[in-house]
């Protein structure tokens, strides 16, 4: 039986304010997943990381890291932890190498094997030729970068992302992706929130939702994505046409002499379109999504979420 | 975390704090150095010249200690008050925070660098006083036990404070009102057998006066307190200080929500 990389239990958390931040989240992740923990904003997604990182002391439930409780066994569980917080949190009056090297330190790393991973991270992503600058004087996806190296540099085993490519342009945000999926192929267990759903789904196996400070989705990202019944596709034309092809069994609609929009349910096929396409003399020259699936779902569930939504199966 | 893991780590934040004040050393060294010698040239050439020994000493001999002592427990304290507060502002105490680093550890590192820092300056502005004085050390052991515990105590008092803060008003706001009115009126510029039989019983309640004593006996051999009790009590504060403050961080205060 796999190891639970993460076991959340009924978690609650109330600020000394009396804002209810989480109302029992329950949450599961297997060692080496990569999962997506999603929300809307002021969802609990960022106070349950920093319950789990030890940034926030939580009001009850249980949080384990490998097996490790965060309070009776903190010290093991969180050197098992390595975090990517929303908010740049670092000096920004140190330079980037020493960033690195200090971090390795509170983990009891000896300065000549932080010397070494340094240079390793920081030239994986791309800031070795920065290592002598000052860290303010990074530009805003470098810093994220920055901060990717930092949560790396002790290796962790369970390796948290809190929106880590918010503000990267698409270009780094990619190469981000490919450096993510190769630590994660290493071993390494990833839990990521993002607002960027194309990234969720491009990226992990599993997924939870939460809303309002309780998850209201549990599952794997296939079964979720397998709820959605209807696609849209956007298909484009070669030649212009003035009308749309008679197709009963399919609701198509021309957005312009050269666009077609049609909605496809899982049990149909898009081969019959293309059928009727070709006879009727039609050439799709291209075609994409109308929408991302995944944002489609996390649309109708955020807006229709609560806890009776809860369903949790069991990968 | 084992011994040797939790030396590095202690390593790691002694090592960063002593950077960071010597990388804006202009901001940290200098200005004490430049007061101190001010108050060499007003209180102790011009103004002491005109006043008579006390204890046997010439006035500038016997307000050097004090000036010495005043430069540790500033700057000890300012080093650790606004390094952690900084750190809690930027954030990057958290790095700390989700790290298996002991408390305590994180509580020694920052006073080592506050002791760095005090010990640095004090070293720079007894240097400086050699222009202005021919003193000789009375006891090094005393002298240098002294200039240890009390920039222990004041980095340990820089951390409760900081904890504390909400803004950078909040670290201003003991050194300005509570440290340097204690400072000054704990027997640098005079010694409190001068004052009236009251004000020598209230002075006794101020803790600076034990430091600045039992210090001006290191060098000089003179005291108004007896050393050993000032000794005892510099050690009882810090004992309880590094209790009080290693709680703050166990509970969170200030870092946690």
């Amino acid at each position: 039986m796999p190891t639970n990389a993460l076991s959340i239990k009924n978690l609650k958390k109330t600020y000394r304010n009396g804002t209810v931040a989480l109302r029992g989240v329950d949450l599961t992740v297997e060692e080496g997943d990569f999962f997506a923990l999603l929300g809307p904003n002021g969802a609990g997604k960022s106070t349950t990381i920093s319950i789990i990182s030890s940034l926030t002391n939580k009001s009850s439930g249980s949080v384990q890291v490998f097996g490790h409780d965060i309070e009776t066994d903190s010290t093991t569980a969180r050197s098992m932890i390595g975090l990517v917080p929303q908010e740049f949190n670092f000096n920004v009056f140190e330079p980037v190498v020493e960033i690195l090297i200090n971090q390795a330190g509170y983990y009891g790393i000896c300065r000549r094997v932080a010397t070494q991973r340094a240079e390793k991270y920081l030239r994986k992503l791309g800031l070795w030729d920065k290592r002598f600058d000052m860290a303010r004087e990074l530009s805003g996806g470098m810093k994220r970068r920055l901060m990717i190296a930092r949560a790396l540099v002790h290796e962790p085993k369970l390796l948290i992302l809190d929106e880590p490519t918010a503000g990267v342009d698409i270009e780094i945000r990619h190469s981000m992706w490919e450096f993510l999926r190769e630590i994660n192929a290493s071993g390494t267990t990833i839990i990521l929130t993002t607002h960027y759903l194309e990234e969720a789904e491009s990226l992990c196996n599993n997924i939870a939702i939460i809303d309002k400070g309780i998850t209201i989705e549990h599952t794997s990202m296939r079964k979720l994505l397998d709820r959605l019944h209807i696609e849209t596709f956007v298909l484009y034309l070669e030649n212009s046409i003035d009308e749309l092809p008679v197709c009963a069994d399919y609701s198509l609609r021309l957005i312009d002499n050269n666009t077609i929009e049609a909605d496809v349910a899982h049990s149909q096929s898009l081969n019959e379109i293309f059928k009727i396409f070709t006879d009727c003399n039609i050439n799709v020259v291209s075609m994409r999504n109308k929408t991302n699936r995944l944002e489609q779902l996390f649309v109708s569930m955020v807006r229709d979420g609560n806890a009776n939504n809860y369903s949790r199966d069991e990968a | 975390m084992n011994f040797s893991e939790q030396l590095i780590a202690f390593n790691t934040i002694m090592v960063r704090e002593f950077l960071r004040f010597i990388r804006i050393w202009v901001q940290t060294i200098i200005p004490p150095v430049i007061t101190m010698a001010l108050y060499f040239i007003i209180f102790g050439k011009l103004i002491g010249s005109q006043i008579g020994d006390i204890d046997g000493y010439r006035y500038m001999d016997y307000i050097v200690p004090g000036l010495i002592l005043m430069a540790v427990i500033t700057n000890s304290y300012a080093n650790v008050v606004s390094s952690f507060f900084s750190a809690k502002f930027q954030k990057n105490i958290e790095e700390m925070i989700i790290s298996p680093l002991p408390n305590y550890i994180i509580l020694a590192g920052y006073i080592s660098g506050g002791v760095a820092r005090g010990v640095t300056v004090g070293i720079t502005v007894t240097g400086v006083s050699m222009f202005f004085s021919d003193f000789q050390i009375h006891s090094l052991s005393i002298t240098l036990a002294v200039f240890i515990l009390t920039s222990i105590l004041f980095s340990i008092a820089g951390l409760i404070n900081a904890a504390y803060a909400r803004s950078f008003d909040d670290i201003t706001i003991i050194p300005t009102f509570v440290l340097t009115p204690l400072t000054y009126l704990g027997g640098i510029f005079y010694s409190i057998k001068m004052l009236p039989e009251f004000w020598q019983n209230i002075s006794l309640g101020n803790p600076i006066l034990y430091m600045i004593n039992a210090f001006r006996y290191g060098l000089l051999g003179v005291s108004d307190i007896d050393v050993t009790s000032a000794l005892v009590i510099i050690v009882v504060f810090i004992i309880i200080l590094f209790a009080f403050a290693l709680n703050l961080l166990n509970k969170g205060v200030g870092i946690k929500p």
